[in-house]
């Protein structure tokens, strides 16, 4: 793992300069434990997140998934009560660090939720909310139309940019939040069960655009579908919980290798069906 | 055969009982429905009764800028305007400050100090008007003529029963807009914090405007109950019609003048006493419209994130 040694004010500069080197560690978690109040909701947790690659979280419900996910871009900063130590660092820079401003972390690890939330605004203005608060000084009409092709829904909505974004279909709502996730040019993409809330055809097109953006962003998806994971992603973690409700990393390894030939019993158990 | 009846003779007293109660109700419903009709018939028929005097006239009463009963002048325009002055003040004071209160006890406050605030509001909102009509006599005018000066704000003045007005309501405008920022979903502040947003700019930038229709209606019912304030006008705004656009100065509401008139001992018959049910007719008619697209307004935002 490389460990830059920038300041944290200037943490962000390099950021998509970075030439994409096979296998690069752009995120690492180091012995992070997350309580909500008094529960333990994850222990020990450690794990690489590669460049480019797709990495899946899966797991039984509860075992903190969305946990772990959320720490990666403070989300969990915003639940009162929730606590972490540990270390997840990005570019070698410790995300918990004092001085780190959470507000940037997430322009550059963006997060796209469970239920599609697209704002109650026009789709162009969905697009060009995140530009706007991040002081975007290009064309905002090229950032929606680029924005809206990498998430493949520019066809479908290019004649309607005015229209309300409630008014689209459930899977189209869940590309545009994830073309708003990208107008805003991060380097990591976070989703949390992108595709559960949508039937099979839009949940197909997902996984397609995930595949898609693998090209140029580093995606970490949490899923409960064991195909899923198995199409989309390159590694694989699988959480566990123990007896305590606690949750924890089972094992991590290449998704093939997981799947086919998992080292862990639980995880042969769990891939198989046979609990969660 | 008659089994049914020797098996279900409970089923179907329970059911009478049910069709008492559910008429009882009805009726209910339907007596407090023909008050209001009844309020309106009576408005109209008085109203009608004022305006077939041959001194009055529907246009002079809409266009006249002086209202002197003494001397056959009915023109309702300085009453209308001093109720549109104060309620202007009351909503300047009420909306932002009350907007503000929302913000802070749906997004920032925590449930301790949310627990706490929120009693102390829904308290204020049970104080007798009277009291604040006495608040804005002895403690309200005497601060704005502290700060004015004496030669420039008069005893009784808009002003001062204007924003004793936006105390009212503050209250009610708080705890409403509260419940309007609280009903748009968690998932969308989320969104705006995972594109970079600051808790700041989440709140102005998506909770508000989506929010705008609900508080709308409560700015909508806040002004409505705003323009049908009696008692405080009645005391701290002045005691005579006077077409101003001086806050300062004393100049008599459309409630006010009719508390003063209703109050006083004109006789039944006059012209005097027959002008406050049209007045009152078009306080009615303001205010239910008011409160009626409040409601329209609340109930598609309230439809829109079920
Ligand atoms: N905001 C919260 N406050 C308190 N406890 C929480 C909170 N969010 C999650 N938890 C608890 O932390 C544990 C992990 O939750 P998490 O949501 O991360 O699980 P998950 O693996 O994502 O589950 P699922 O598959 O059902 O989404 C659970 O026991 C849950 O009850
Ligand atoms: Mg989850």
């Amino acid at each position: 793992m490389k460990v830059m040694q920038a300041a944290a004010e200037e943490s962000f500069e390099f950021l998509g300069k970075s030439e994409a080197v096979e296998n690069q560690e752009i995120i690492t978690l180091e012995d992070v434990n997350i309580h909500y109040g008094s529960f333990h909701a994850v222990k020990n947790a450690s794990l690489p997140i590669y460049e480019k690659q797709v990495t899946a979280f899966i797991g039984p419900s509860g075992c903190g998934k969305s946990t772990v996910l959320r720490s990666i871009n403070r989300m969990n900063d915003m639940i009162r009560g929730a606590t972490i130590d540990g270390k997840v660092l990005f570019h070698g820079h410790d995300l918990y660090a004092k001085d780190v401003d959470p507000v940037l972390i997430r322009r550059s690890i963006g997060m796209v939720f469970q239920k599609p939330n697209p704002f109650p605004k026009s789709i162009y203005e969905n697009i060009t909310w995140g530009a706007k608060i991040n002081g975007f000084k290009g064309d905002y009409n090229e950032l929606v139309e680029t924005s809206l092709q990498k998430a493949a829904l520019w066809d479908e909505v290019k004649d309607k940019l005015k229209e309300n974004a409630l008014r689209l279909s459930g899977g189209q709502q869940q590309r545009l939040c994830i073309a708003r996730t990208l107008a805003v040019q991060p380097e990591v993409i976070l989703m949390d069960e992108p595709a559960s809330a949508l039937d099979p055809i839009a949940t197909g097109r997902i996984e397609e655009l995930i595949l898609e953006l693998k090209k140029y962003y580093t995606i970490v998806i949490v899923t409960h579908n064991m195909g899923q994971a198995s199409r989309v992603s390159d590694n694989t973690a699988f959480f566990m919980v123990d007896e305590g409700r606690t949750g924890y990393l089972e094992e991590y390894a290449p998704t093939e290798q997981l799947f086919l030939n998992p080292t862990h019993k639980k995880t042969e158990e769990y891939i198989s069906g046979k609990f969660g | 055969m008659t089994q049914r009846s020797i098996t279900h003779p409970f089923g179907k007293k329970r059911r009478l009982h049910e069709r008492v109660i559910e008429t009882i109700l009805f009726l209910f419903a339907l007596f407090s429905i023909m008050i209001t009709v009844g309020i309106a018939v009576i408005l109209i028929r008085e109203s009608f009764l004022f305006f077939s005097t041959p001194e009055v006239t529907l246009v002079g009463f809409f266009t006249g800028k002086t209202w002197q009963p003494m001397i056959d002048m009915f023109g309702f325009l300085p009453l209308l305007n001093a109720t549109i002055t104060t309620s202007v003040i009351a909503m300047l004071f009420a909306i932002p400050l009350g907007l503000f209160v929302a913000i802070y006890l749906a997004e920032y406050a925590t449930d301790k100090v949310r627990g706490r605030l929120k009693p102390i509001l829904e308290v204020l909102a049970g104080i007798p008007t009277i009291v604040y009509g006495y608040f804005a006599l002895t403690f309200m005018t005497p601060l704005l003529r502290s700060i004015f000066g004496q030669e420039t704000v008069e005893i009784y003045n808009t002003a001062s029963a204007g924003l004793v007005i936006g105390i009212l309501v503050l209250p009610m405008i708080a705890t409403m807009a509260e419940d309007a920022i609280s009903a748009v979903p968690k998932e969308l502040r989320l969104a705006g914090l995972a594109l970079g947003g600051t808790p700041i700019e989440t709140t102005f930038r998506v909770v508000i405007p989506a929010a705008l229709s609900g508080l709308s209606a409560t700015f909508l019912l806040a002004l409505s109950r705003a323009i049908g304030e009696t008692m405080i006008v009645a005391l701290a705004a002045g005691a005579g019609p006077n077409m101003t656009f001086n806050p300062f100065e004393a100049a008599e509401t459309i409630t006010g003048y009719i508390v003063r008139i209703s109050g006083g001992d004109v006789s039944y018959n006059s012209v005097d006493y027959n002008s406050i049910f049209a007045l009152g007719l078009v306080l009615f008619i303001i205010t239910f419209t008011l409160n009626l697209i409040s409601r329209k307004v609340s109930s598609l935002f309230y439809q829109e994130y079920e």
